[in-house]
């Protein structure tokens, strides 16, 4: 096996598992890395191949540890574990090209695996020039003799033809719905919102610079204060977390509309919860969910794979005017036996107020006047979280504020509940879209008001009253907790971000969302009637089989059309070139004739017009056909200088 | 090219001092597997060409003088009636060769020309109802004074078409002339030659030639100087297809002793006179012309595409 071969053979191998390393157990890594330099160092030194018993040891050994490492022999880490194994254990015993030809197939084949984990841009970019190192390996298998560039210069044509193929194969291949072969446990792992809340957890949410979702308002945008998107709700207290609680359908979720609905379309990164986001008060979504006695939009399974819908909100109402007095009570529920000084101070906003929308404000008012302090790293509280919080620390987040809030609201008689969920978010002015990131998590309140239903109270707004006009990095005084690119960054990173950004939603609508709807809509637009899934698979064969028809007859159109010769025309021009200087070209005269008689009155352009006479001839009137010799041909026939 | 025929050609060229061309031709004739036919003047070294070739060849050489009562049974061979066994035995005739020098064809009676001419087309003999084959590479040069001279039956065109080439000896040059006239007797040098190779090897490289590449850009040429022959008014008929095969498997030859494995135009042309010149005949005013000039102008009219 020829060495160089090897070497594009390891590098191909090396470079379709290096991603799983991210996944996989070190081990399986260490053993990895370890066996390719082992196998380059007998390339390099010229030793023979490892024996086949000592193959067959490391082998046996591997799914030894394979089984002890997973526990089982099935699923896709190890499928994928056993697949790399294999693969760089095969490249101990290369020997034949057969086994340099299952090499390459074995690759191609792994490049598949790393989609299993991730489908960005970058991935599919790193694949791709993966794919282009297996294919120049594949070239030089085949054609030993050609020179890299040649190679390279193949295996880009080769991938390039594969292009309209690939096109036609994903317009219309029949389309799965969910993740990657409809694995349940291959959903992606991710971040996002939980559906309870304690101090810290928001403020660690804010750390993920990972994206939430994405939205584009297709006629009026709203303001950024109006942009509370509405996740989970907090019901009870146990005077550190809150939670949903039991879900208890009591009436029907209703609210008056106020003002023109706004229309929006969101693309939901996977977060493996069933809720959906919606602005304050959701009406109308385009998917079958559901929406909950608390207004929260509920998909009715796990949102495990990308999904996008368009829905209908009101930003002005008035929501459930008619609340049932059960959930009226349990509005009202906390531990009593915690805070007791946050209590006192409801007792007394009670006592001195003469309603419910009074005691609202003077809440507000007492956030507002008191020293407190947004911050992304408060101080630990103690049992008594929330007195602790109001009284001794005065930094907090939002969980801190909302939290307190809600307490403060309870204790004096004031039904009110915790709303968790998203706020404001990045505008994106390049693609005109807002993207809102986990660092946009927010926690909010909601207090029951007797002529106005369920009205939302943002105590944070009265303390850092940027965090809601102007983000994030507005609010807090200790930026450096930030990520970086929630600070504020330079201008044209900034613009460099947005437009990656741009760029990935694009994919992620137009490569990744391409599924049986789009596709139906897609086809529907090209004009195609009452599809269905026969006729877009027998589409798809002519379509391929079209493609490769065209392609046969580029390749054989030397059979049917004479092509106009390229060494012709330069020779031709030559020709020109030389008549003009005084040594025209007799019609009759033959190439290796005219270049003795140049030769003769030119004795300075000899030996270049004997060459060229002669690879002229070689290429006209011999079997000379390659392309690069050709390419060397034409440099040299018009590099000449007379 | 094997270094043995470069040995040839060098002897050869030893002995024929001055006339290399003529030499390569012969040598391509052999090669593409034609007769040859020379034409001159007695004593400008016909024979001795044929007979240098023979003996470095290694190929086993008669010589038939051909005169104006030559038999064909003269040349073919007879049977004769063996007493002792009741039986007639066959006698082959001395054409029975590896290669046959027909000295002075054109002194013959037609029938004796035609026995030769009919065995050199079919490479075999058929004599009282048996067909024999002619030993391979049954290779004829033939040699015929200038038409003009007393006493010849000049062959005519259809017979003349069984030569692949005409070449013409023409004199030797001062220099040559020289070193001719001041050398060794040239039949002692012939004598002492030595056979430079193989039958098996000849045959061998005649099979090569066969093999030499002929690019379709090529085949253009040569039908554009097929067409020129029958189309331009000075010939009495253009060149046959048969002519054309003649004229591609010469210039593989040619190609050959080169040392190149394709066909280019060069060899056409380098060919060019020996293949057609005894195919071509001018009219009227162009007769009187030099048979040389007619090919140099059939050369000069066509354009290598």
């Amino acid at each position: 096996m020829n060495k160089s071969l090897t070497y594009g053979l390891l590098l191909s191998i090396l470079m379709v598992i290096a991603p799983h390393a991210d996944h996989l157990p070190l081990w399986v890594s260490s053993l990895c890395v370890g066996l390719l330099l082992w196998r380059a160092y007998l390339t390099y030194t010229g030793s023979p191949l490892p024996k086949r018993w000592l193959l067959m040891l490391i082998t046996v050994a591997s799914i030894g540890s394979i089984v002890i490492s997973f526990r089982t022999l099935f699923g896709r880490e190890v499928g994928v574990t056993l697949l790399m194994l294999l693969a760089t254990l095969k490249l101990m015993e290369l020997r034949a090209a057969r086994d340099a030809m299952v090499l390459i197939y074995l690759a191609c084949f792994i490049i598949i695996t790393n989609f299993f984990y991730s489908q960005s841009i970058p991935t599919a970019l790193y694949l791709l020039a993966t794919l282009m190192v297996i294919v120049t390996a594949w070239v030089h298998l085949q054609a030993q003799r050609i020179t890299l560039m040649p190679r390279l210069r193949i295996a880009a044509v080769l991938l390039l033809q594969a292009l309209p193929l690939t096109l036609i194969l994903f317009i219309l291949f029949p389309r799965v719905q969910g993740p990657l072969w409809g694995l349940p446990q291959d959903a992606y792992a991710s971040s996002g919102l939980d559906d309870k809340m304690s101090p810290g957890s928001l403020s660690r949410l804010s750390l993920s610079e990972a994206v939430a979702f994405r939205v584009s308002y297709p006629d009026k945008i709203p303001r950024r204060d109006q942009m509370y998107w509405r996740g989970p709700v907090l019901w009870d207290f146990d005077g550190r977390t809150w939670t949903q609680g039991r879900t208890v359908l009591t009436i029907t979720p209703k609210f008056t509309e106020l003002d023109q609905p706004i229309d929006y379309v969101v693309t939901l990164e996977p977060h493996n919860k069933t809720w959906l986001f919606a602005l304050d008060m959701p009406g109308k979504i385009s998917l079958p969910a559901t929406l909950s006695y608390d207004f929260q939009v509920l998909n009715k399974e796990p949102v495990n794979a990308r999904l996008r819908y368009a829905a209908r909100s009101n930003l002005v109402y008035h929501a459930n005017l008619q609340e049932a007095t059960r959930q009226i009570q349990r509005a009202l529920q906390l531990p009593k036996q915690f805070n007791p000084r946050a209590q006192q101070l409801a007792a007394e906003w009670r006592a001195g107020s003469k309603d419910d929308a009074d005691i609202v404000r003077t809440a507000l008012s007492y956030f507002n006047k008191q020293a407190f302090v947004y911050t992304l790293e408060p101080p630990l509280l103690g049992i008594n979280g929330i007195d602790d919080f109001l009284f001794t620390t005065k930094q907090g987040f939002c969980e801190h504020y909302a939290s307190a809030f809600v307490f403060l609201m309870r204790a004096a008689n004031v039904p009110a509940r915790v709303v968790t969920g998203y706020l404001g978010g990045e505008f994106n002015d390049i693609g005109n879209y807002y993207i809102v990131r986990q660092s946009d998590a927010h926690a909010w309140a909601e207090v029951w008001l007797a002529d106005h239903g369920w009205v939302r109270v943002d105590p944070t707004a009265a303390i850092a009253p940027e965090r809601v006009q102007r983000g994030l990095s507005a609010a807090v005084s200790d930026n450096a907790a930030l990520p970086f690119m929630a600070r504020n960054p330079p201008q044209w990173l900034r613009n460099l971000r947005l437009n990656f950004d741009t760029l990935a939603n694009q994919w992620n609508q137009w490569v990744l969302g391409y599924d049986t709807e789009r596709q139906f809509a897609f086809l529907t637009r090209l004009g195609m009637e009452s599809i269905t899934w026969q006729k877009i698979a027998m589409d798809m064969v002519a379509g391929v089989g079209l493609v490769i028809a065209l392609f046969a007859l580029f390749m054989l159109r030397h059979l049917f059309v004479r092509q106009p010769d390229k060494v012709q025309a330069a020779w031709l021009k030559l020709c020109q070139k030389l008549a003009k200087a005084g040594l025209p070209r007799a019609a009759h005269e033959g190439a290796q004739d005219y270049a003795a008689r140049i030769a003769a009155a030119r004795p300075v352009l000899a030996d270049a017009i004997r060459d060229l006479a002669a690879r002229y001839s070689a290429f006209r009137y011999g079997t000379l056909n390659d392309e690069h010799a050709q390419r060397e041909f034409l440099q040299r026939a018009t590099a000449l200088k007379i | 090219m094997s270094q043995s025929l470069n040995n040839v050609i060098q002897q050869a060229e030893q002995i024929i001092l001055g006339k290399p061309q003529q030499i390569r031709l012969a040598l391509t004739c052999l090669l593409a597997r034609g007769h040859l036919l020379i034409e001159d003047l007695p004593g400008v070294g016909k024979t001795t060409l044929a007979q240098v070739l023979s003996r470095t060849l290694g190929l086993q050489f008669q010589r038939i003088q051909f005169t104006s009562d030559l038999l064909p049974a003269d040349i073919l061979g007879v049977s004769v009636y063996q007493r002792d066994s009741g039986e007639f035995k066959f006698h082959p005739g001395p054409i029975f060769a590896q290669m046959i020098l027909a000295d002075e064809v054109n002194r013959a009676t037609p029938k004796a020309q035609s026995a030769l001419l009919e065995a050199m087309e079919e490479h075999q003999v058929t004599i009282e109802g048996v067909t024999r084959a002619l030993p391979p590479p049954f290779f004829v040069i033939a040699t015929q004074n200038p038409a003009h001279q007393i006493g010849t039956f000049p062959l005519p065109e259809s017979q003349l078409d069984r030569f692949l080439m005409r070449i013409q000896m023409g004199y030797p040059d001062a220099q040559a002339e020289r070193g001719l006239l001041s050398g060794v007797d040239r039949r002692e040098i012939i004598a002492k030659l030595s056979p430079q190779m193989e039958r098996v090897e000849l045959l061998a490289l005649q099979k090569r030639v066969r093999a030499v590449f002929v690019s379709p850009a090529l085949l253009d040429y040569v039908q554009a100087i097929l067409r020129r022959t029958r189309e331009a008014a000075r010939y009495t008929h253009g060149l046959s297809p048969r002519a054309g095969l003649a004229l591609l498997s010469a210039a593989r030859a040619w190609a050959f002793l080169d040392e190149r494995d394709a066909v280019i135009p060069e060899d056409v042309q380098a060919v060019l006179p020996g293949v057609v010149s005894h195919r071509l005949q001018a009219v009227g005013e162009y007769s009187k012309q030099n048979s040389d000039v007619l090919v140099r102008e059939l050369i000069e009219a066509v354009a290598i595409p």
